[in-house]
């Protein structure tokens, strides 16, 4: 039932750090560029970018927006920004009891025309950290709830 | 042992899914979960027993009745629950991939 995926997580019980690695079939200067301009990143994150300063000190926001039409801003500021190379940086949920967390972001070259990203996210405790992993489950679980009210609703 | 790593399994089926939601806001008997779907009462018991064996359900039971209740401690393994979490970003992965292999051809 499961499939071979090209993205692989790494998460170990009772650790706060969760690491997640994926090859691409692209050169290392295509794969950094899908994370530093904006028009790109909204394209393969599915969400609005109100702010991208991928410079050393500047900072995102993102803005996503839910099935049921709720807006959930994300942001985060850039530590380290070395091209084609890393980027170090801060995550946070806006108007959520979510912990900020930070972000290690590795590309390297493979060869000329693949790479490989590396991210290495922390928490602040285990806690928050299988909170985050548990996300998409929770809304998995809503998206079902929602396709059969939809279901209901067209019955009725 | 091998029923905790069957969680996904479980829920992969809809109707458990439904009755996982349906249980999300309040506990009820087998009797009224089984009275929301339109599967006899046994197949509805049979879903009942898986959700209760991989620890995504309770039960307790009320005089001749038995009340279930949704358990999301139940979730205890991270392998269980980092599935959707890998599914979002390898979707998010393959789509950057390709929007980047087109992003090269129109250069």
């Amino acid at each position: 039932m499961i499939m071979e995926r090209k993205t692989k997580i790494h998460a170990e019980n009772d650790r706060q750090e969760i690491l997640i690695t994926r090859e691409f079939e692209l050169p290392v200067e295509l794969l950094f560029k899908a994370h530093t301009e904006a028009e790109i990143v909204e394209q393969w994150m599915g969400n609005r970018v109100l702010k991208l300063e991928a410079v050393k000190h500047g900072s995102y926001e993102f803005e996503a927006t839910d099935p049921m039409g709720n807006k959930h801003r994300f942001n985060g500021t850039i530590h380290e920004f070395v091209l084609n190379e890393k980027i170090t940086r801060t995550f946070e949920m806006e108007g959520t009891p979510f912990p900020v967390q930070l972000e290690f972001m590795n590309f390297e070259e493979l060869t000329e025309d693949t790479s490989k990203l590396s991210i290495h996210m922390v928490f602040k405790s285990v806690e928050a950290r299988d909170q985050i992993l548990k996300l998409p489950f929770a809304q998995g679980i809503n998206m079902a709830h929602n396709r059969l009210q939809e279901v209901i609703q067209k019955l009725n | 042992m091998n029923l905790r790593r069957d969680v996904f399994q479980a829920i992969a089926d809809p109707t458990r899914r439904a009755i996982l939601v349906l249980l999300a806001t309040q506990s009820m008997t087998a009797g009224t979960i089984a009275s929301n779907f339109d599967s006899s009462r046994p197949t509805v018991s049979k879903h009942l027993q898986i959700l209760t064996e991989c620890d995504l359900l309770e039960q307790e039971q009320k005089g001749r009745e038995m009340i279930y209740h949704l358990n999301p401690q139940g979730l205890k393994d991270v392998a269980e629950f980092i599935e959707p979490f890998a599914k979002l970003w390898d979707d998010r992965f393959n789509k950057l991939e390709s929007i980047m292999k087109n992003y090269r051809e129109e250069k």
